[in-house]
């Protein structure tokens, strides 16, 4: 497939992220053409363009607009009659993830473009951006972007003389992965701990102050414009039916030109991989997560999986954020799967015990089997933990955790054997006398 | 001091318990430690007070949002830029604002990773060492700076110049590894380059970072994340360079080889010509 930048395509503009380079390649006409058609039918072109969600779910993102509800005329009580809220997911942080802060550094308008069209669409005259804490220098362009937006009149009281108002608040997280997950990052943005909420009630009855809430990640935000103003049909010129559009594919790790490649929803790793110069010179593909940590580890087998939603999960994982971490034969899974588990175990909530308990209980038994200190029956343990942890904890961040750990187990299990058959890792003899030397030492 | 900032006991215990029980993975700060350091607290001389223009930005804060709780956690990063941590005075100052109890506001306080328990020091350093940058050299460049700083995660060297933290992804994993400074990105680095950049912060330079502004301290960046960016180098700062090679490869590549979306109207799914 040929590389399509849509998204991307401004990134390399001079002062990319100023409102005057954005209005000189497109920006703001979108919205112009958006505030001349009727909300529901903003959200019918947004349906037909079966845009599905890019923070990793891959929702589509005109039902989710759809389910907000509206109220009826002479309407007095009930959900519809609330106010309605746009909050973007800018707390990117899975690990591989990394589209979400060029975007934002680069083409701030594009999501704010996108933030206006779709906070019309569904009559909310709030959005907040849930910017992650640490992210300051797309924070601080974000900002500045927000600001321009006002002052040129596209947020305010009065949105391009239509009659519409719309303010824009940008919030910064604190620091915790977990405010990445919807409900959690709804709890977060209202003062408390972030930890995720039961569902249902979903969002879009009892979101933010219990009121109508759409929540969207930066990139489906971005994609509106373009969708808005070249129609459903161009979109779906690209890409699969049902997962259309493009995707800013990040590769990175062993690959020999890591970056962001935007190209059609469906290309392959094979595909990619011819872009980005290959592999490691001397090695081979090992194994790779097609869309985060969180989604099951792929191997050399998957090179022709088409990378949309559809295409990954029907060869057993997830399509998650287009996040492609690259790993070679010289790259231990154990090791690369044990840093993963402590994240998890770093970033639990706390609110379930599955997750809070487990992911610490699999730190441990990891770390002995690098050292190869463990025994075989510790392996089949993992998978016990994780069957305690998958669909027993409290949001999906507990079931992304077991993602890595049943998926290696599942394509290298032969590796975990060989550390205990070894007493250390098989790739790397000189870390696991040192790690030995610090078990001793404790 | 006595007065118990969040307080450790009572409805919020599980809250610090929580907290530590996942810290102890990867730290070495315990539940012990961490009720010790909020009953106990020992405000160093050199800590400024919160003032009357702390309450007034506070307030300024509240106004952004329909309801004053959601100003929280923008509220902790300001009295974080007075004092350099947030403070029992702090999380009180929050709460009086807030009309909530210190309890309460420790509670989500303590929860956050960005907010800091004793002072931090003028630099924080942070290497992220996840899977990815680990595998690159981060773990390399973490260990490094362990020992060319004396001081392990989350700790502070003696003269109160550097915060040493490893880090989880920081969502720049196309130029891993990578090393923050107050969270300005230095990337792609190496055992080198990043023990030459802490040689010449403490030789008083400031290296400009990859992508981000010109190195400012912690507490004019936890003001800046709170909303409140210093005017005189606002323009700069959201100028400074916020784009490299990772970011630019793929389109570079497409114009090399003349490749874009289909055009308006086009129907047909674009595919290269074999």
């Amino acid at each position: 497939m040929p590389l399509t930048p849509v998204l991307s395509r401004r990134w390399n503009d001079s002062e990319s992220w100023t409102l005057a380079a954005y209005e000189r390649s497109d920006g703001y006409r979108a919205l112009h053409k958006a505030l001349s058609m009727e909300p529901d039918a903003i959200t019918a072109v947004i349906k037909d363009s079966n845009l599905r969600g890019r923070g990793g779910a891959g929702f589509p993102t005109g039902m989710k607009w759809g389910f907000i509800p509206q109220s009826k005329p002479g309407e007095t009580t009930g959900p519809g009659v609330k106010p309605k809220y746009l909050v973007v997911n800018a707390d990117e942080g899975e690990p591989g993830t990394c589209r979400d802060l060029p975007q934002m550094m680069n083409d701030p308008h594009s999501m704010i473009e996108g933030i206006i069209i779709a906070s019309f669409a569904i009559k909310a005259n709030l959005a907040v951006i849930y910017i992650r804490g640490e992210a300051v220098h797309a924070m601080r362009r974000v900002r500045a972007a927000v600001d321009e937006a006002y002052a040129a009149g596209y947020l305010g009281k009065n949105v391009m003389l239509s009659g519409y108002a719309l303010d824009v608040v940008v919030h910064p997280g604190a620091g915790a992965y977990i405010c990445g997950e919807e409900t959690a990052l709804l709890d977060s943005l209202e003062g408390f701990r972030g930890q995720p909420r039961l569902k249902p009630p979903f969002p879009a009855i009892s979101g933010l102050y219990g009121s109508p809430t759409v929540v969207n990640n930066v990139g489906t935000l971005a994609s509106v414009p373009p969708i808005i103003l070249n129609g459903a049909d161009w979109w779906k010129a690209m890409g699969p039916e049902k997962s259309p559009g493009t995707s800013v594919f990040s590769l990175t790790g062993r690959v020999a030109r890591p970056g962001q490649y935007e190209a059609p929803m469906g290309t392959t790793l094979r595909e990619l991989l011819e872009m980005c110069g290959g592999v490691r010179a001397g090695h081979q593909l090992k194994f790779w997560t097609p869309g985060g940590s969180s989604t099951p580890l792929f191997t050399d087998e998957h090179l022709d999986v088409p990378l949309d939603f559809d295409g990954v999960a029907a060869a057993g994982s997830m399509n998650g954020t287009s996040a492609l971490m690259i790993f070679d034969d010289g790259d231990c899974v154990v090791r690369a799967v044990g840093r993963w588990i402590k994240f998890y175990a770093h970033e639990s909530c706390g609110k379930c015990t599955p997750c809070r308990e487990g992911n610490p209980w699999m730190v441990q038994i990891l770390d002995r089997i690098e050292r190869g200190q463990a025994t075989e029956d510790e392996v089949d343990q993992l998978l016990d933990i994780c069957d305690n942890i998958l669909g027993r904890s409290f949001c999906a961040f507990g079931d992304g955790a077991t993602s890595p750990v049943i998926s290696s187990i599942q394509y290298f299990r032969q590796e975990y054997l060989d550390h205990l058959a070894l007493g250390g890792c098989p790739l790397d003899p000189a870390r696991t006398r040192k790690a030995e030397l610090a078990g001793t030492r404790s | 001091m006595t007065e118990g900032g969040a307080g450790g006991s009572g409805g919020s215990g599980a809250a610090y318990g929580r907290d530590g029980t996942a810290r102890a993975v990867s730290t070495p700060v315990g539940i012990g430690d961490l009720g010790a350091s909020l009953t106990e607290e020992i405000v160093p001389d050199d800590v400024p007070p919160l003032t009357e223009q702390t309450r007034r930005e506070a307030r300024e804060i509240i106004a952004r949002y329909p309801l004053p709780r959601s100003a929280l956690l923008p509220m902790l990063h300001l009295v974080q830029s007075v004092q350099g941590y947030v403070s029992s005075a702090g999380v009180a100052l929050c709460a009086e604002e807030l009309n909530l109890t210190k309890a309460e506001v420790g509670a989500v306080m303590t929860f956050y990773t960005m907010f800091k328990r004793r002072p931090a020091g003028e630099y924080l350093i942070s290497v992220c060492t996840n899977t990815l940058c680990g595998f690159l050299g981060g773990e390399e460049i973490y260990a490094a700076l362990q020992e060319q700083l004396g001081v392990g995660h989350d700790q502070t060297t003696s003269d109160g110049r550097f915060t040493l933290e490893h880090a989880e992804c920081l969502a720049a994993c196309d130029y891993a590894p990578v090393v923050t400074v107050n969270y300005e990105f230095f990337d792609q680095e190496t055992v080198q380059t990043s023990t030459a950049l802490i040689e010449d912060l403490r030789a008083g330079r400031r290296p400009d970072p990859t992508r981000g502004a010109p190195l400012c301290s912690f507490r004019e960046m936890s003001r800046e994340i709170a909303g409140f960016a210093a005017p005189e180098r606002a323009a700069a700062a959201v100028a400074a360079p916020g784009i490299g090679t990772p970011t630019l490869v793929g389109l570079r590549l497409a114009a090399e080889r003349g490749e874009a979306p289909p055009a308006v109207g086009a129907s047909a799914p674009a595919r290269k010509d074999a």
